[in-house]
């Protein structure tokens, strides 16, 4: 009967992982046409491809390494131990691969190993790179117009398989050193994927500078409006769609959360304390209604704004979604929309900072507020289930302390100085922006020469033609 | 007869199935000639863009190119 039990939790979570994927999925498929929306016509293409080459080029070297570093960095290493031996996601482990949780071949496994990873490796690394994914598309928005797209799958790889990696080890895993000293909570990523993305553009579009004509000679910003807004709108609540899959994902559906020896099922969040996906549906809506409300308020009613700010909205709550009451959720949301739309023009004004899609206010103020703010609400909570984990001692509780470090970590320490290193590297050796002459006439120019040699023949034709009409 | 199969038939013990894809014992080749894959294919795009791009930009400052595509940028919105 218990192993009839543990089969169909097994299968169960297999099957549920798998879903999340596919919702997710549409997270890609909205900041493709949100993108795309936000460029003007000359650049369209280009900056498609851009965000499309994120799936291989990131896809690839999560395969390669990004899986292996989740679980084998949680102790930093350094900070709470060594690195953690992890075969089950080494590249060329069996597990890496179709397997159906039978005796292994390799001497680096054991059978309780193969029983447990062979149904749920695959989708757990899937979900893993979904999140990649994103945290590298929300660079992508930001940087277009101007960017070369190699340096971008650069700082892609960069962030989507390695630092985002290593903050979610630290502060997103049941053993992370994060959760440990720090008390950090973070449920459904407002730190550990948003903050990470928004100080890794920050620090790329410093090198990269605005486009050409952004500012005028005083410094005054010129508006570059989206070139089409409805498909902005639509790409934007594609990604609403597919966040819904994202928080699912960030929870494991079927656990025994009861220390000792009876048995309690119930889902958990990613540090395996208790909750539900009612918890989080409340949560993520009344967050939702809190960012949307206040952007259509403090952008007067633009429709950009006011759907990014139901998108941050969620962002800002998304480290204490888990356990918040919804109002809290939607007092939160609305608070912190106002504070990033400000800090967005004002940044914008001081800094000359040129932030096409405003990816650094929408993603990396908010997840840092987000995390700061889980701090203040849920002073006291414990970090940890640790009777369930077997904790010698408790670990830390949350605290606006730990959480204010947790930020600062994810945005600065992992976010903007990795990604300024590298911009900066790239900068140096002319790989970073393209040349002046095809920015002016746009980065498609080449592409689209001939299509417009073919129009201006077929305008010459029918002006021929309305002529011979008119004799 | 050929089998590339690590397991004969699927008639035996489930419970002692494991690894299903073929040629089991080539994984670490496999690795290898992905990361060939991966770090070549970044050379060869950084290359043909750096190109292209330098190409592009050396024909726009011709003549009256770069005018003549801002020009066409309108032609292209209208599209």
């Amino acid at each position: 009967m218990d192993k009839d039990i543990t089969a169909l939790q097994v299968l169960f979570t297999e099957t549920y992982y798998w879903i999340t994927v596919v919702m997710m999925f549409l997270i890609h498929a909205g900041f493709c046409m949100y993108e795309v929306g936000v460029s003007r016509r000359k650049n369209h293409m280009k900056t498609l491809m851009k965000n499309v080459m994120v799936i291989p080029t990131v896809g690839v070297t999560f395969y390669l390494f990004g899986w292996w570093l989740y679980s084998a960095m949680v102790n930093g290493p350094g900070i709470t131990g060594g690195l953690v031996p992890s075969h089950f996601a080494e590249p060329w482990n069996e597990l890496m691969a179709a397997h159906m949780g039978g005796k292994p071949h390799g001497a680096d496994l054991s059978a309780a190993d193969t029983a447990l990873w062979a149904r749920l490796n695959g989708v757990f690394w899937a979900a893993f790179l979904l999140f990649s994914w994103t945290t590298a598309s929300i660079v992508s928005g930001s940087i277009i117009e101007r960017v070369k797209s190699g340096a971008f799958w650069l700082i892609a790889v960069m962030l989507g398989s390695v630092t985002w990696i290593i903050d979610a080890a630290w502060g997103w895993h049941p053993a992370g050193w994060m959760v440990k000293i720090l008390g950090y909570h973070d449920a459904y990523a407002s730190g550990v994927v948003h903050a990470i993305a928004g100080g890794t553009c920050l620090a790329v579009l410093l090198n990269l500078g605005p486009r050409i004509g952004k500012f005028k000679p005083d410094g005054t910003p010129r508006n570059i409006p989206p070139q089409n807004p409805w498909l902005v709108c639509i790409g934007l609540f594609l990604i609403y769609t597919g966040f819904w899959g994202f928080y699912a994902a960030c929870n494991i559906p079927i656990y025994d959360v009861q220390p000792g020896d009876a048995v309690f099922w119930s889902a958990t969040n990613i540090y395996l304390q208790p909750t539900t996906l009612s918890a989080i549906t409340f949560n993520f809506i009344m967050a939702l209604c809190g960012g949307l409300m206040a952007g259509y308020i403090i952008s007067k009613g633009d429709a950009y704004w006011t759907l990014s700010c139901g998108l941050s909205g969620v962002i800002a709550t998304s480290a204490g979604n888990d356990l918040y009451h919804p109002i809290q959720a939607f007092l939160i949301s609305a608070i912190i929309m106002v504070i990033i739309y400000k800090m967005h023009y004002w940044v914008e004004r001081r800094f000359k900072l040129d932030d096409a899609v405003g990816a650094v206010a929408v993603h990396g103020y908010s997840g840092f507020l987000g995390v700061v703010a889980a701090g203040f609400v849920l002073w006291g909570y414990p970090s940890s289930p640790d009777a369930l984990l077997g904790h010698a001692e408790p670990w830390a509780r949350i605290t606006p302390w730990g959480q204010l470090a947790g930020a600062v970590i994810m945005f600065w320490v992992l976010g903007f100085i990795p990604g300024y290193i590298l911009s900066w590297i790239l900068n140096k050796f002319g790989l970073l922006r393209v040349p002046r002459e095809v920015e002016l006439a746009g980065l498609d120019h080449a592409a689209m020469a001939e299509v417009m040699r073919e129009d201006d023949e077929m305008r010459a034709v029918l002006a021929q033609e309305a002529r011979a009409s008119a004799k | 007869m050929t089998n590339t199969a690590p397991f004969e038939n699927w008639d035996g013990n489930m419970f002692d199935l494991g690894p299903l894809y073929p040629m089991v014992g080539t994984e670490v080749t496999l690795v290898v000639i992905l990361v060939i894959c991966w770090i070549g294919w970044h050379i060869l795009q950084i290359r043909q863009e750096n190109k292209d791009y330098e190409d592009e930009a050396r024909r726009l400052r011709e003549g009256g190119n770069l005018q003549k595509a801002l020009q066409d940028e309108h032609t292209l919105e209208r599209m």
